[in-house]
């Protein structure tokens, strides 16, 4: 009991990751810019991905780290695609104000 | 007690810093606060002892992605400052309304208490060798199709960056 006194709350954790992945949130609704709403999107993975590995060290269960482990690799090839996509967009409608790209709303 | 402050001396930062990306001008700020976030989350993962993640997520988050982001920033020389800020009103109902999603999960995990069954000062779960050998051993398949999205991904994003093919597309 005296050991687990000394351990950082996982509460703590959850409030973190709560507050990291709500500024997350409100980055994709009040940015324009596409590249920033893409990083407010890994901010968000970020977040879940410590909270994984958090609840993985308390638990003493290794699939949590594991899961992140291949988060990680979605979010490496996700991350790679969508620039691919953005500088496309670029090149065709010379802006990536996402304001702009109403073309497929209607 | 040294590693506590450590905890809250990067969650302040962490936070600071995510903040800063969304309230930067130019996207290259953005990035590099974002590179300073990544960071601050790799030393969280030092502290849950998960050290095979720490430095995955220095190489992959802070050394590949966030170089892709500064090469696009750098190459389409986005780095002007947004021309047309969003409606006021728009930008007070999305900070409202992500703030709302932030308190309603906050006020769903208070009071939550877990037995903690592991010292994270101890445990071994962490280390390269026992999670290799989970990872060869239970996830193998897993892991091989996590080979074949990468290869998929790598030439997905090779075709859509190729120059001749839009120009024929778009003429």
């Amino acid at each position: 009991m005296t050991e687990t006194l000394m351990v950082i709350p996982i509460l703590h954790y959850l409030t973190f990751c709560s507050v990291l992945f709500g500024i997350g949130v409100i980055g994709v609704l009040v940015k324009r810019n596409a590249l920033v709403i893409l990083m407010s999107i890994e901010l968000m993975i970020n977040s879940i991905n410590l909270l994984l590995a958090a609840f993985s060290t308390y638990l003493n269960d290794p699939a949590g780290q594991i899961f992140v482990f291949f988060i990680m690799v979605v979010a490496a090839a996700e991350v790679a695609v969508g620039l691919a996509i953005i500088v496309l967009i670029f090149r065709t409608t010379h802006t990536i104000d996402i304001d702009v790209l109403n073309k497929l709303k209607w | 007690m040294f590693t506590t402050y450590l905890f809250y001396f990067l969650c302040i930062l962490a936070i600071y810093a995510a903040l800063m990306v969304l309230v930067s001008r130019k996207p290259i700020h953005s990035v590099l606060y974002l590179v300073l976030v990544f960071f601050a989350i790799a030393g969280h993962y030092i502290l849950l002892n998960a050290q095979f993640l720490a430095v995955v997520h220095i190489i992959v988050y802070a050394g590949a992605i966030m170089v892709l982001f500064l090469f696009t920033v750098m190459l389409l020389n986005l780095n002007r400052e947004e021309t047309s800020p969003k409606a006021g009103w728009v930008k007070v109902s999305a900070i409202v309304a992500g703030g709302l999603l932030m308190l309603v999960m906050i006020g769903v995990f208070r009071g939550y208490e877990m037995a903690v069954t592991s010292n994270p000062a101890l445990t071994q779960i962490g280390l390269v060798k026992n999670l290799g050998r989970i990872l060869f051993d239970d996830y193998i398949i897993p892991f091989e199709l996590s080979s074949v999205l990468f290869l998929t991904a790598m030439i997905g994003a090779v075709m859509l960056g190729k120059k001749e093919q839009i120009k024929k597309t778009y003429d």
